[in-house]
């Protein structure tokens, strides 16, 4: 009987990430690995890892979500990331007004809410500047982990990165390395071409009230959360469960099926 | 007379080299083909002038990396695939033009007529940037210019009577296409917006004026008996959307087939081969049947004019006769004229309270996945 638990399974473009709910909406799991290069198995790891945790599928409703979210064969329903990334923030961060921030793997989403649904949306096209992509591209031509060019970036300044196109950014880099930069000044350019990036999308979708916060994988980041408030003129707010705000909208998007399915039965 | 075939015609699949022979057949009975570009051609005066009109607007990628070695990549799709198919031979319309007709809508258009001109027997129009002061003289003059110069060029008459004649039978084929369209103000609508545009574009590639019109006529008749005996294509639940902005032909699976297999139902298309240029009727009684003629091509809401009023007037009221809960605007790669004024038709929606996305795409495959995400989330929300 499906009645115990919900699932929500958001496979992105570097990450998946899954969250089981009760029907209070209390975490009852959390899940995170890398999706790596086949959704279709990483769907079927997911499945196997939440049996082995007392969760099997058939227990409860599941819902999918991300960019694999097609590749998910025993999910009840696919809902797109922005609508999942969007209720979970509300839910994550108890607000029904707020402006989401995702920068995600492979694209960066700001996400506008009012009365605790989905009024309004952007989404960088063709182009992989300011996205998670962007930062793990030229913290590998660093030789760093992005968590460390992120902390680095908080020593640098002075520096700046112009172009926009990552291969040309990462040429950029690499013409700073081959000047001798200072690596904490060169990771201070990558961040703050980011920051840049975000704030001037963010900046189309002004006007909106409540709380600006963060989500997806960089939210754990603390100088990254610091400079985009400074360009936002705004605190950003970011939560521990920020990454998982995909999955919990999945999840809570499988509460919501179920009901309903309950209710027209 | 005898036609050539393209050197490369044995190369070409089977449904091209029907489409070669059967213009070439229309050729060699003594017809006179002008491909024409845009709604804003004035198809009255080729009626009378006894030439077959067909849109040459280039719908597929195909021709698009033949077009690149004389056009800039970050040029309207449109305007690249046409002009590729002209240079390849690959367009049996084209190919058998007579003439081509352009106008001065957009400057990637006008500037690609120049280079087309190089290729094959190129007019160009001027249209007017605006509707205030001398427009409409002036646009009558340049019509009366283009009716010397194929009464010269190709030894024909251009009466007003035939002129009156081909207004009477234009007139009654848009009448028939929008009654039509305006069959989608049901709800659930009789069919999907899908289907309903392909018979719209496809009925532009019949020659037969009385055909067309009959055609249209027929397939409205089948939909409203088919709705009456309960059949419904489109769930009720699914949610109405508006498409506005460019053509779209090149790209219609990409949005109109993502929107409708994402729980959205395209009830109504305000753009080229929809109700933007079918909705205005030349005034048949005039007695200066010409300046009517030229009167009802600049009623056309399109951006290439300067301001643009009809195109939100008009937004308004079609949001409310088809009950539209969703605008979409789709706009192909570098279009000047509709991206900018996507900033006002926002607003406007914004003051009806009425959901809206802009999206601009390109005759290529790379944003598909984007799209449906983008535009899945955009019908979630409605």
């Amino acid at each position: 009987m499906k009645t115990k638990y919900c699932i929500g399974i958001d496979i992105g473009s570097t990450c998946a990430k899954t969250v089981v709910l009760s029907q209070d909406k209390s975490v009852l799991l959390q899940l995170l690995q890398p999706t790596g290069w086949s959704s279709v198995d990483t769907a079927e790891d997911i499945r196997r890892r939440l049996e082995s945790a007392g969760f099997p599928i058939e227990g409860g409703a599941a819902v999918a979500t991300g960019y694999g979210r097609v590749s998910v064969p025993y999910a009840d329903k696919c809902v797109t990331e922005i609508t999942c990334h969007g209720r979970g923030a509300c839910h994550i961060y108890g607000a029904d007004q707020l402006t989401v921030i995702d920068i995600g793997g492979q694209d960066t989403k700001i996400i506008r809410i009012e009365n605790g649904a989905v009024s309004d949306f952007l989404m960088n096209d063709k182009c992989s500047a300011g996205t998670g992509r962007f930062l793990e591209i030229m913290a590998n031509t660093l030789a760093v982990r992005p968590e460390e060019l992120c902390s680095m970036a908080a020593e640098g300044g002075g520096v700046s990165i112009s172009s926009m196109c990552t291969v040309f950014a990462e040429s950029e880099v690499i013409s700073l390395i081959g000047r001798g930069e200072k690596r904490e000044n060169i990771a201070f350019a990558v961040v703050d071409s980011i920051v840049k990036k975000v704030s001037s999308q963010a900046g189309r979708m002004a006007g909106g009230q409540g709380a600006v916060c963060l989500t997806g994988g960089l939210c754990g980041y603390p100088y990254l959360r610091q400079s985009l408030s400074d360009a936002l003129g705004c605190e950003v707010r970011t939560a521990e469960d920020g990454r998982y705000a995909g999955a919990m909208g999945a999840a809570l998007s499988a509460l919501a099926l179920e009901k309903q399915q309950s209710a027209e039965k | 007379m005898a036609y050539e075939l393209p050197p490369r015609f044995a190369e070409y699949n089977e449904a091209r080299q029907k489409g070669f022979l059967t213009v070439k057949k229309v050729k060699e009975d003594g017809g006179r083909v002008a491909g024409i570009f845009c709604t804003f051609t004035p198809l009255e005066i080729l009626d009378a002038a006894g030439f077959l009109s067909v849109s040459l607007c280039g719908m597929s990628g195909e021709t698009i990396p033949a077009a690149e070695a004389h056009l800039p990549r970050n040029l309207c799709p449109l305007i690249k695939s046409s002009y590729g198919f002209a240079l390849t031979d690959k367009c049996p319309y084209t190919y058998f033009s007579d003439l081509i007709v352009g106008e001065t809508t957009c400057d990637g258009k006008k500037k690609m007529y120049e280079l087309l001109g190089r290729l094959k027997p190129v007019y160009t129009l001027h249209l007017p940037q605006g509707l205030d002061g001398c427009a409409l003289e002036n646009w009558t003059a340049e019509l009366r210019r283009f009716i010397a110069f194929l009464e010269e060029r190709f030894g024909v008459s251009v009466t007003d009577k035939a002129l009156r004649e081909a207004a009477r039978a234009r007139n009654q084929e848009r009448r028939a296409r929008m009654a039509l369209m305006e069959t989608m103000r049901a709800v659930p609508p009789p069919a999907s917006g899908l289907s309903l545009y392909r018979t719209l574009e496809g009925s532009g590639f019949l020659f037969d004026q009385d055909q067309r019109t009959a055609g249209l006529d027929r397939l409205r008749e089948e939909l409203l008996a088919a709705y009456a005996a309960g059949e419904r294509p489109v769930s009720a639940a699914s949610r109405r959307i508006l498409v506005t902005g460019c053509p779209i032909g090149g790209v219609l699976e990409k949005t109109v087939g993502v929107i409708e297999a994402s729980g959205g139902a395209v009830v109504c298309f305000e753009n080229c081969s929809g109700i933007k240029a079918a909705c205005q009727m030349v005034d048949e009684q005039a007695e200066d049947i010409l300046s009517a003629i030229a009167a009802r091509y600049l009623e056309i809401g399109c951006a290439v004019l300067s301001p643009n009023r009809r195109r939100r007037e008009h937004l308004k009221k079609l949001i409310e006769e088809f009950h539209v809960d969703g605008v979409v605007e789709v706009d192909l790669q570098s279009c000047a004229t509709y991206g900018v004024e996507t900033y006002e038709i926002q607003a406007l929606l914004r003051e009806l309270g009425v959901p809206y996305m802009a999206l601009e795409t390109d005759y290529g495959q790379g944003d598909c996945g984007q799209l449906s995400t983008r535009l899945g989330a955009f019908i979630e929300r409605l």
